[in-house]
């Protein structure tokens, strides 16, 4: 398996409108969404080194200040599905679609989509790497596609 | 020393699964009426009151019902775990009953998500309706996941843990359509079979739309009160033999383990209180929201062994004639879901083991268990109902 490698050199995609729910970002979150607008992806790890995802104002585990650190940016599909209906826009153009949760190597887990293969082609324990798409000025949004060079066969570690 | 013991005594559903003339709020009265009517005590004897909400912000929340229905209360709750909100609220009861904060407690619910927004609520997919969003939900909202999503993402992993098959799924719909169709008043009646919910459109993979519960309106109401209150009302007293609840998780991107719910912590308690094992109960009333939801009931509270719900629900336990027949009334995969389908599941349990079932009556019925799951998979409630005084 190739190194993982540093995701700051992995910028930003823009979209011409982003027209999914877009996050409101508040006084904790404010720095994920900023770096992830740079490329970056940042999770929390407090000063006893428990890390975790969503950012929070305090650690889950023993309640301390949690600070920032650089992920990875690769991990594997935990679970998925390919959503066949949903009457929202955006989205119900953009059938079907794969939403997954993805374990980082750092050992925390996040909700994103899979894109870049087709839906079927998504299986559990896939590696992905993430790839940012710059949805605001300020506010970047974490997306996930199959590692380049991994196994791309539905079921080759099922 | 009174006989403190808490027994539910009423029952009352409101008009289901359509009511277009009714509101939310009517649903909560209409079965307040027919749960009153049940059991013969008048609303001035309620002195307890517990209500969910979930119909908007402050519509039918306690203390807005409370004012609404005239309930004068010593005693009010408020608890909100979604669906399984009743099954917690049966246990804060039976708590409250027994430490003499209140008598006699109404728990009431009603939704008219049907007539209000129609099936178009769907999957529950969240759109550009509301742009931004704070919170955890920040971290989820941008990604297009639906209701329907989270529960097809914990059965994803159950198959590719445990080897579980769409037909093994399946075989729960088709059990609970089987009663359905003893349901007058079910959505759904005609019988279905594995081909047919394997053959229904796949709405988020693996769960097909068969899988899923329909969209309805409805409402219920329960009367507890102490066993010596309960002797000179008109039905048997049904005891609260065992009730706990316990939380893993709300967002779904925070649940622990996609194949284990909280009922395998909740579950235990709630068995060792009532002093009877899985084996002993006659009925189940599960949440089905979809068929992966019961399967993981199932496997939770120890019916069968963790990964092994597959296996179980192809032998046959819990259909009609079966040894631990499943949700009696037709369940939410065919009969009714406004939303909060935890009250029914009491509701028909009650009906059980007072023996009122008619053609969907489990013979000798002297042990049941209503077992709620709200949110996604993340808050679960299970309450063991007996016949005879504990």
């Amino acid at each position: 398996m190739t190194p993982a490698r540093d995701e700051s050199d992995v910028p930003p995609q823009p979209v011409e409108q982003w027209e999914r729910p877009l996050p409101r970002p508040d006084n904790v979150s404010k720095p994920f969404w900023e770096a992830a607008s740079r490329g970056e992806l940042l999770i929390q790890r407090c000063p006893s080194g428990h890390r975790q995802f969503y950012p929070r104002a305090v650690c889950r585990v023993c309640g301390d200040d949690p600070g920032w650190e650089q992920a990875s940016g690769r991990g594997t599909v935990h679970t998925y599905t390919v959503i066949r209906q949903n009457h929202a826009r955006p989205f119900r153009d953009e059938l079907p679609y794969v939403v997954a949760m993805v374990d980082l190597v750092e050992g925390v887990r996040m909700m994103g989509n899979i894109t870049g293969c087709a839906p079927d082609e998504v299986y559990i324990g896939m590696p992905v790497e993430v790839r940012m798409v710059q949805a605001e000025p300020d506010v970047g949004v974490p997306f996930w596609r199959p590692v380049a060079g991994g196994p791309g066969t539905k079921g080759a570690t099922a | 020393m009174p006989d403190r013991a808490p027994v539910i005594v009423g029952t009352g559903l409101s008009d289901y699964p359509q009511a277009p003339d009714l509101d939310g709020v009517q649903h909560h009265s209409q079965a307040m009426q027919r749960a009153l009517a049940d059991c013969g005590l008048a609303k001035g004897e309620i002195d307890g009151y517990l209500d969910a909400g979930g119909g908007g912000v402050m519509i039918d929340d306690a203390v807005t019902m409370a004012e609404y229905l005239g309930i004068d209360h010593r005693y009010i709750d408020g608890t909100m775990t979604g669906g399984s909100s009743f099954e917690f609220h049966v246990q804060h009861a039976a708590a409250a009953i027994r430490q003499g904060l209140c008598d006699t407690v109404l728990i009431t619910y009603g939704s008219d998500q049907l007539s209000r927004m129609g099936r178009s609520l769907g999957t529950g997919g969240l759109g550009r309706g509301a742009k931004r969003f704070a919170g955890p939900q920040q971290y989820e909202a941008p990604f297009g996941n639906s209701l329907v999503g989270s529960y097809a993402m914990a059965a994803q992993r159950h198959m590719y843990e445990f080897g579980t098959t769409s037909e093994q799924l399946a075989e729960i719909a088709v059990g609970v359509r089987e009663f359905a169709g003893l349901n007058p008043k079910a959505m759904y009646r005609e019988p279905i079979t594995v081909d047919d919910v394997l053959g229904s459109r796949l709405i988020a993979d693996p769960l097909h739309k068969l899988d899923c519960c329909v969209i309805s309106d409805g409402g219920g109401a329960i009367v507890m009160t102490t066993a010596e209150r309960a002797r000179d009302l008109r039905q048997p007293p049904v005891y609260v033999l065992g009730a706990a609840g316990a939380q893993t998780h709300w967002n779904i991107s925070q649940m622990p383990d996609f194949t284990d719910t909280a009922a395998s912590r909740c579950g235990p308690i709630a068995f060792g209180q009532a002093g009877v094992a899985p084996a002993n109960i006659d009925t189940i009333q599960f949440y089905d929201s979809f068929t992966i939801t019961v399967m993981l009931l199932l496997e939770g509270l120890g019916f069968c062994a963790r990964g092994e719900g597959g296996a179980f629900v192809k032998d046959g336990h819990l259909r009609r004639g079966g040894d631990l027949p499943l949700n009696t009334d037709g369940g939410g995969l065919s009969s009714s879901h406004p939303g909060m389908r935890g009250i029914f599941l009491l509701i028909e349990a009650a009906r059980q083991l007072r023996g009122q079932a008619g053609e969907a009556q489990v013979p000798d019925c002297d042990l049941a268990v209503a077992c709620g799951s709200g949110g996604w998979l993340s808050c679960i409630g299970a309450v063991i109902l007996g016949r005879e005084h504990p």
